[in-house]
This record gives structure tokens, sequence and C-alpha cells, in this order.
């Protein structure tokens, strides 16, 4: 047999697109870029618009928590530093993945290995509805119905807990608190946290959870060894997508938290506020340079969401992939 | 040394392992002694109402798993108690959806009269008694501006992509990641960049400054789930469009695209449910107003923007007209909602 | 109709299929299949009119079976006859199957395992199970894989180690991995995975062990090494194996039972001393069977 001692040369393939197709192409291109071209717009023009606030605060803006101008016609009488509302962002956000992540986690569990074959689909179905449910309807809920149930759990808190800090309070006045916009978010979160959850577990391998029956467990055992170790990595990605949406959220905390200018760290005081509520607030009576303030801060709020969104994707894909 | 005679006498089938019926008497009891449990928890200490029958329910069920079950080995206790651990929290969870469905469409019907639907608030102030004004002016504010926001964002985002799917640029995974980084940005940032350009711009509020803010929003839901569905396309579609000579445009247009054209409809419903209730965008640039509109240049009213206004005022009567507006943009979002998975039904079934 | 195998067979002469030269432990095969055998009853499994179905549909009918005490039992018989449904009907794992049914007993030392009041854990720590394709835990280490088993069933050790290193023995991977117990279970190759596997279930100290075609996704030589550990292990404890390989039915089980369907459920049609089977059968549809005439 002959066999050849070097192989021939490599031709070329090339395509070649018809005209009409260079312009399909050139014109979904266009279009297709024009998300990459919001984005940019978005920082660039906040930028622009905020960028003398930065020049004229510096650092200062992200670490001090004072904001009034004294008079609205005169810059130099400006003092605007949104610590407070970036603390508050923080704190509220951290209430919220505290509840809603056991809670998700279990409510997954339930719908994917507890609730009956039948129940299972309607259950997916209502848990997309209720992720679509406009978050100023959870705001009207939230201080129509969830404030004077709170305002008595707080006292309740307070009474029996307040040696611990964050329960404790300078004057027994609840109402309108970290507390209780961190409990509002949480319930906003859960049908997305959960969403990715039931998804990652109900792809957990099914001979392995077989494997741990062979071996004498029980049901709750299989899930403990198999199904939860698989779902973390997922779970961490959903709650993540969650702290992104709870960072940004505007409506239901303007109404659940009143506006106070201070870091707070006591959870059950009617102090605090997020930077989206900050802007939704004070933009109604805002002059030009407080105006300026507002882009500054949507820059902060814009630039911090993202980081967290884009961890979170990758997250959340890398557990895709495993499966 | 065997040799097997066949008998035809089945017997019939058994399920030995199968205790529903006891589970279920278990499960009954279990909630009636909480139940019990919550209640004296609720009469005789410092819990009262709702918190005081949910601490002794969440206490008493686990306890009570343990007693009933203790006997049986830790084994089989333990995964009593998760199960119902499990359980109670899921219970836990559809509390306040429950109570949202409910006391929305208890307070919201209290607003409703025979000319709710067709009525603006033009001559009517927040705090009149409940028979005068409606939601008309939002209905079609919200309508008209997601209408706009859908001519835009709909074929950009089935655009964006065709891109990553048929395409197949140089950009694809980029414009993927970042059509998914959009759908993190805030409303309210949406809403400040385009007070930014817009309404700065052209000097005030408008109908078609609210639209735009919308498809910053609208887009990635939209692209992302018209990629999910081109993705179900198979090649040997596109293969034998290509076979017979057509170019790239002609087979995504005239094959791929007909093919899914319901996935691409439930795309853009779905993008519509996304930004129907969006109230932060439209506080910086639709604002709001009181009469029944068109006019795009114009403030507009919308139905996120009637309810969280209607609740600032703080009148009783006003509040009572949120919670109608709530009741509608609810029922918005619930006929979106059955249509797309009317039409992804539909579709699964071809 | 009984399979009760008596004392007062003749010695026929022993056809046996041939076994590689360098198969070490499974040549004594051939020694203890020739001789009597005294069969206990006592002991064992033995499964007494069992039916099987899923959802309505009747998979398997009237299989009556004993497996006596330290021996292997090979189940044998083309694709789709009920041999892994009957095999999971052992161990009480037939009912996680959503609509499943069944009639008959399964009665291991005596008393009927699905009999109201029986703990199927307890059933199924003494009943082991290994599956067609290897399944380690990823999320453990090696020597965490071996005793999960102990934290599933809530069985108590003392010595952990020691339990380890015993049913890695027993399985015969202890020398490979002994210096690398904490290296992840999936970076074994699939013939170390199933052995892992083995080492897992014999943790629990089962008395019987059922295997699930355990080497069909192997190569030959790590085919070899499992029948190996199948062979010596089947000295302490009842095997149960079912089998596509008919060689491997030869090399390394006692008795063998072949099971077949003629398009209704899968019946057993014949259970005989391996050998028997083999070189004379009493059924016509076992020898086209064993001869490859179908299947």
């Amino acid at each position: 047999m002959q066999t050849l001692e070097t192989p021939p040369d490599q031709r070329e393939i090339r395509a070649y697109f018809t005209p009409v197709d260079k312009v399909f192409r050139g014109f979904v291109s266009t279009a297709a870029l024009f998300s990459l071209a919001v984005l940019v717009l978005i920082a660039a023009f906040l930028l622009y618009r905020g960028f003398e606030i930065f020049s004229d605060f510096g650092m200062k803006f992200l670490t001090t928590s004072k904001w009034e101008i004294l008079n609205p016609e005169d810059a130099s009488t400006a003092t605007f530093g949104i610590a407070a509302m970036l603390v508050g962002s923080v704190i509220t956000a951290t209430i919220a993945i505290v509840i809603a992540v056991p809670f998700a986690m279990a409510a997954a569990l339930f719908i994917e290995y507890y609730s009956p074959k039948f129940l299972r689909t309607a259950l997916t179905a209502l848990l997309d509805l209720v992720a679509a449910i406009p978050s100023v309807i959870y705001g009207i809920w939230g201080y129509v119905v969830l404030l004077p149930l709170v305002e008595d759990w707080s006292a309740t808190l307070n009474k029996y807990l307040d040696w611990i800090p964050i329960f404790s309070v300078r004057t027994p006045i609840f109402g309108r608190s970290p507390f209780l916009a961190g409990l509002l978010l949480s319930i906003m979160i859960l049908p997305i946290v959960t969403s990715v959850a039931r998804e990652v577990y109900s792809q957990a391998p099914r001979e392995l959870v077989d494997a741990t029956y062979a071996l004498g467990g029980t049901k709750w055992g299989g899930i403990k060894t198999v199904v939860l170790p698989f779902g973390r990595s997922g779970l961490v990605g959903g709650a993540m997508l969650g702290l992104g949406r709870a960072l940004g959220e505007t409506v239901a905390v303007y109404l659940t938290l009143n506006l106070v200018f201070e870091v707070n760290f006591k959870i059950l005081a009617s102090a605090g506020g997020n930077v989206a509520s900050l802007i939704a607030t004070k933009f109604g009576e805002a002059s030009a340079y407080e105006i300026k303030g507002l882009m500054a801060a949507g820059l902060v709020l814009f630039l911090v969401t993202l980081a967290v969104n884009f961890m979170a994707t990758v997250i959340v894909n890398r557990a895709r992939k495993i499966v | 040394m065997t040799t097997y005679q066949y008998t035809d006498v089945v017997p019939a089938p058994r399920r030995p392992w199968d205790h529903s019926r006891s589970t279920m008497i278990r499960t009954v009891t279990l909630i009636v002694l909480a139940g019990l449990f919550g209640s004296l928890l609720n009469k005789f200490t410092g819990l009262s109402g709702f918190l005081g029958w949910y601490v002794g329910l969440a206490i008493a069920v686990p306890v009570i798993a343990f007693v009933g079950s203790a006997r049986h080995g830790w084994n089989i206790a333990s995964d009593r108690i998760a199960t119902s651990l499990v359980s109670v929290a899921f219970a836990t969870v559809a509390i306040p959806w429950v109570s949202i469905f409910v006391e929305v469409y208890k307070k919201g019907s209290k607003a409703f009269h025979a000319s709710y639907l067709t009525d603006d608030m033009r001559i009517t102030p927040s705090s009149d008694a409940l028979q005068y004004g409606g939601v008309a002016h939002a209905i079609l504010g919200t309508l008209l501006m997601v209408l706009i926001a859908s001519l835009i964002a709909v074929p950009l985002g089935i655009l964006a992509a065709v891109y990553i799917v048929e395409v197949k640029g140089r950009f694809a995974k980029m414009v993927r990641f970042l059509t998914q980084a959009m759908s993190g940005v805030p409303s309210i940032v949406a809403g400040l960049f385009i007070y930014s350009t817009v309404v700065i711009f052209f000097g005030g509020f408008s109908a078609i400054a609210g639209s735009l803010a919308l498809v910053i929003l609208m887009l990635p839901t939209v692209a992302r789930t018209s990629e999910e569905v081109l993705k179900i396309v198979p090649d040997e579609l596109r293969s034998a469009s290509y076979a017979l000579g057509a170019t790239q445009a002609r087979t995504t247009f005239r094959v791929v695209l007909p093919t899914v054209a319901s996935g691409l409809l439930t795309a853009a419903v779905l993008g519509v449910a996304r930004v129907v209730g969006e109230t932060a965008p439209l506080i910086l640039t639709s604002s709001y107003f009181v009469a029944k509109s068109t006019n795009i240049g114009e403030p507009i009213a919308s139905l996120p923007i009637y309810i969280f206004s209607s609740l600032g005022l703080g009148d009783s009567n006003a509040t009572t007209r949120a919670w109608g507006g709530s009741l509608v943009l609810l029922g918005v979002v619930f006929i979106l909602f059955a249509i797309a998975r009317t039409i992804s039904t539909r579709l699964r079934r071809k | 109709m009984d399979n009760n195998i008596n004392n007062e067979t003749s010695t026929p002469e022993v056809i046996v299929p041939s076994v590689p030269a360098d198969a070490g432990v499974l040549e004594d095969r051939t020694q203890r299949n020739a001789g009597n055998l005294e069969v206990s009853r006592r002991g064992g499994l033995e499964a007494v009119g069992v039916h099987a179905w899923f959802n309505k549909h009747h998979a398997l009918a009237d299989v009556s079976l004993h497996f006596p005490e330290n021996t292997v039992t090979g189940l044998i018989g083309p694709s789709g006859c009920g041999k892994s449904t009957f095999l999971r009907l052992l161990n009480r794992m037939h009912e996680f199957i959503p609509k499943a049914a069944m009639a008959g007993e399964v009665l291991f030392e005596g008393n009927d395992i699905y009999a109201q009041g029986v703990n199927p854990i307890e059933i199924r720590r003494r009943i082991g199970m290994v599956f067609q394709k290897a399944n380690p835990f990823p999320a453990m280490n090696i020597g965490e894989n071996v005793i999960a088993g102990l934290k599933l069933a809530r069985v108590k050790v003392d010595d952990k180690d020691a339990l380890i290193e015993e049913c890695l023995t027993r399985a015969g991977l202890w020398n490979e991995v002994k210096d690398r117990l904490t290296a992840a279970g999936g970076s074994l190759s699939g013939g170390q995975q199933q052995r892992l596997c083995i080492a897992r279930a014999l943790a629990l100290k089962p008395d019987v062990l059922l295997l699930d075609e355990p080497c069909s996704a192997l190569d030959p030589g790590s085919t070899l090494r499992v029948e190996e550990t199948i062979v010596q292990l089947s000295e302490s404890m009842t095997i149960v194996i079912v089998t596509h390989n008919m060689q491997q039915a030869a090399r390394v089980s006692d008795y063998c039972a072949f099971f077949l369907s003629d398009g209704g459920p899968g019946r057993l049609v014949e259970a005989d001393l391996t050998t028997n089977i083999f070189s004379n059968p009493s059924d016509q549809r076992t020898a086209d069977y064993v001869q490859g005439r179908f299947g």
C-alpha cells in the first residue's frame, strides 16, 4: 500500500457571502450591538452628568452621610454623601438574603421532592407567576398589610432580644424600618431564588439518589448526601441574582423605609434608606445641582449591581454547565 | 434440575409498602396538635396574633414529628422531621403570596364600580367618594407606552438573538453576555439614564421617554427567550434551506423565524409582562397625568404611577383607589401570563 | 417446579466452558460445581411466587427461586425479560418506581420482607446492591465514599479507618488507593470506581449482595478483577448477579437462573447448577439461549 510521506497542502475554504447576506449580517450585527451601546451609554451619561459631583466631593461622596443643599441655587452650599444609603442598601439586602435563601432551599426541595406529582407543574407555574408580580404591588401590600404586623413583631423582638445590638433602638417607635424593608425584599426575591434552586435540584442525578436508597438511606439522607451538595453552586448563583435585585429595588423600599441620612445598624429602628429610594425621594424637588448628585448616586448603584449580576451569571452558568 | 409449570392464575397486584393512609392520618393529627399548641401560645404568652400561631406551629410540628417517630430510630425520625420542616417552610413561603392575591382582590374590588375601567381622574380628586373616577387613563397610558416599547424592543431583541444563534458573529458571546448583564440594570437607573438624555434634551417628561426607559428593561427578556427558542430549531432545517440555494437572510426570515413564530410571540409577551408593572423608571420619565391622553410628547398616566401616587396621598379613599389599580395591574399580568403559557404549550404540542 | 438440589445426583461428565489459564481464583469453581452440595434452606434468600407490575404492565410472573447461602447465583436471559426488576424486588428497591406493584413473597431468613411492619431500610442494609453504572458520590473522597453507607443507614462503627481498609481490601482495591484515600471519588478508572461501589456496599456488612450487570461498562481487565472479587466474596455472603454475558455467568456463578419473556411477563424457565445449565439443560429454550441461537 502506498503511504503518503507528507500530507497535501490544505486548501483554504472561505465563505463568501452574497451582497444580500452582507447587508443582512451587517444589519443584524448593528442591532445586536445596540445592547452594548446602551450599557456603555448609561455609564457614560451618568458619569458625564454626575462628574461634577465626583470632582467636587471626591471620595467623600461615598464615605459621608449628609445629604442637603441649603440653597438650591448655590452649589457651594451642598453636602452630598451616600454612605448611609450604601450601608442601608447592604443591610436591607443582607436581611433579605438571610431570610430568603433557607426558605428558598426548602421551598425548592418541597416542590421538587416532596410535593405530589400532579402538583409539581402547577407549583412551578405558580412560582413563575409570583416572580412576575410588579414591585409596586409588593410595595402597597408591604405598606398597608405587612407594616402593622411588623410593628408588632419588632416591638416583641425588641422586648426580648434587645441585648443584641442590632435589635436595640434608641426610641421605641417601630414602623418603617430596615427590618420591614428587608423582610419585604426577601418576599420579593424568594420566587427567583426558589426558581433557580428548583431547577438545579431537579437535575441532581437520580442514579446517585438511588445509590443512597440502596445503602439504607431515607429520602432526607439522599437529599443531604446528593442533592444539596450538587445544587450548592446553583443556589449561590440564584442568591446573588436575588441580591442584585434587592440592591436596586426602589418602590418597595421607598414605601417601607424611612429615609434618614445616618448610618444605622439598628434594624428595628425607623431609619435607613437605600440608594434607589434616595433617588426616587429626592428627585421630585431637586435643583439642577442636586440632580447631578442623584446622577452620581445612580452611577454608583449601576456599577455595584452590574458587578453583582456579573458574578451571579458566571456562577449560575458554571453550575448549569456541570450538569 | 428444574422443570417449570406455568399457571394461569395471576394474583392481584399489591403495594405492601404503601402507607399513604396511615401517613395521612399521621399528618392530620400532627397539624391538629400543632394548631392546639399554637392557640395555647397565642392565648397565654406575649406572642399574639399571627406571630403566636406561626411560632407555635413552627416549633410544634417538628417536635411532634420527632416524638411520634422516635420509636423507629433516629434514621426514620430525622427523615420525618426533615419532611415536616420542609413542608412548614413551604407553607410559610406561600402565605405572603396568598395574602397578596387575597388582599389585592378584597381591597381592590371596593374601588370598582360600573365605569371604573372607563373613567379617568380628570375631574375627580383622589379623596372623593369611590363611585367617581376610574383608571381608564392609567390603562390607556400603560398600553400606549408598552406598545411603543414593544415596537422597539421586540425587533431589537429578536435581532440580537438572531445574531447570537444564526449569524454567530465575532461578538456573539459578548452580545449574549451583555444582554444578560443588561437584565441586571436597576429600573431606576434606566429611568435616570433616559432622564439624563431624552427628558433633559426635550425639556420635559413624556410618554415617549417612558417607553424608551421600558425598552431598556424589556430588551434582555425578549432577547434571552428568543435565543432559547431559536436554539431549539434543528440544524437540518437550515441545511435543507441552504442546500436549495437560499441566502442566509432568506433562510432566517422565511424558514427559521416562521418555525418559531409562536415562541417569539411568547418572548414578546414575557417582555411585556416584565415591564408593565415598572414604577421607578416612569417616575423619572413619563411622570403622571390625570386625564386620558394619547399625546406621546407629554406626561402620561400609567397604572404603576397611578397606584404609587394615590398611595402617597394618605387619604383612605385614595388608598382604596390604589388597591383598585393594583387589582387591574395584577389582572393584566395574570392575563399576559396565561397568554404566554397557552402559546408555549401549544408550541410544545406541535 | 422446585429447584431444590438433592443429594443423589450422579456425577456426570462435567463440561465447563473454558476458563483462561490465568484466572486465578476462578479455577476453583469447577471443583465446587461438580461435587455434591449440602444446601440449607434456613438461611439465605428465597423468592416465592413473585410477580411485578409497572403501572398495570405485568413485567414478571410467578418467579420462585431459592438462593442458597454463600453461593453465587447468576440471572441470565435476553434483555427485557425482567431480570433487573426481579433483582430490585429482592431488596425493596422496586417500590421507588411510581405506580409499581408486586405479588408473592420474598423470604429473608424465613421472614417475608414485604410483611407489614418490616423496616425496608433495615432490609436494604442487609441486602446490598451494586448498580450497572458505577456511581461513587462525587462530593466525597474515596474514604468517605466507602463509609457513606454508615451515615445513611445510621450505623455506628468505632474504627472507621479499619473498616475502610477492610472493605477496600475485600473489594480488591486497597493496594491501588491506600495512598490516596483523600482523592476525589471520581478520579478513579471505571473498574476502580465499580470496585469502590462494591467496597461501599460491603461497609454495611450485608448478608446478601445483589449486582446488576456490574461489568457491562468495564473493559475485560477490570471485568476479570471484579469477577475475582465476586467469587472471593461469595465465601462469606450470598451473591446474586444479573448478567448478559454467558461466559461471565459460567466463570462466576454456582447456580444459574434463566429468564425469558414470550412477549408477556418475564418468567423463570429453568434454574440449576451452572454446569447443568450449560452442559445439559432440561428446557430446549435454555439450550437455545446458552448456545447462542438467540438473545
